[in-house]
């Protein structure tokens, strides 16, 4: 079985989907990232599908079960690259992909990540120090 | 390549593990290409080939897919015949139904598959298998 690889960058954790996946495939992915996000205690992760040239409804609930394992971790996964005719096809297979962020490639995803973390240090800050953020 | 274009045999895969339903998306993608489908008509029928060949391997217990071009005198097409002899479907309404499933999928495999496609037939039998052909056109 073939295996995908996992990088990571930074803060965050990069996929590039280059094979046409198995169901098992899939399924390993699923297991190695959210091992992968404990391990490195990363905080973002950037699924890249410029390569796939389907996503069927198997891949797309891997998708969506990878955004919520990643999400109780505490990281956010941002889905990359998807081909115009997949977005059609996805679409009118009906499958929703629920609670996944997109964005157009690579370097999106990452100010994406970026700007969702920030938002969050924003609001543990007001939480935590709501007076001194009143007073500044 | 003259008039009364050569559609070729068809091809069949065997759909016996998860790397058959690969072989199969590969197969119907390469036919698709050949028959001249657009590149989103393409992504539809390998994308419903994927579904159907998951599902004779998963609730059909294994089985083929039957890949063959097509032409009807106006358009070329592919058409694809994925046949098991599995427990067949016993309630074929409710299975066409989205978001109904007896395994533990989201339940579009078949219903979203026929939207996928131009042509859909489903004929099966209970203890006996079912077979389920589609058939996408060029435009």
């Amino acid at each position: 079985m073939e295996r995908v690889p996992v990088l990571k960058i930074g803060d965050i954790l990069l996929v590039s989907i280059q094979v046409d996946m198995s169901d098992q495939t899939a399924v390993t992915l699923q297991e190695d990232l959210a091992e992968r996000i404990v391990a490195t205690g990363c905080h973002g992760v950037i699924i890249d599908i410029t390569a796939l040239d389907i996503v069927d409804s198997f891949v797309g609930r891997m998708l969506s079960t990878i955004a919520s394992i990643s999400r109780v971790l505490d990281a956010e996964t941002v889905v990359v690259g998807m081909r115009p005719a997949v977005a059609i096809t996805l679409v009118e297979l009906g499958l929703s992909l629920n609670g996944i962020r997109t964005a157009l490639n690579v370097e999106r995803g990452m100010e994406l990540i970026a700007a969702a973390r920030a938002d969050e240090w924003v609001l543990t800050d007001g939480d935590e120090d709501a007076e001194t953020t009143a007073t500044t | 390549m003259t008039a009364g274009v050569d559609l070729g045999a068809p091809q069949i895969q065997a759909i016996r593990s998860d790397d058959d339903v690969v072989r199969v998306r590969q197969l119907v993608r390469t036919v698709a290409v050949a028959a001249k489908l657009s590149l989103v008509d393409q992504t539809k029928l390998v994308t419903a080939a994927s579904e159907l060949a998951r599902n004779t391997l998963i609730y059909g217990g294994g089985g083929s897919a039957e890949v063959a071009s097509v032409d009807d005198g106006r358009r070329r097409g592919v058409r694809i015949v994925f046949a098991d002899s599995g427990p067949g479907i016993p309630d074929l309404d409710l299975a066409l139904t989205d978001g109904y499933t007896t395994g533990g999928g989201l339940g579009l495999g078949l219903s979203g598959a026929r939207r996928l496609v131009d042509d859909f037939d489903v004929v099966t039998a209970v203890g006996e298998g079912t077979r389920i052909t589609i058939t996408k056109w060029s435009r």
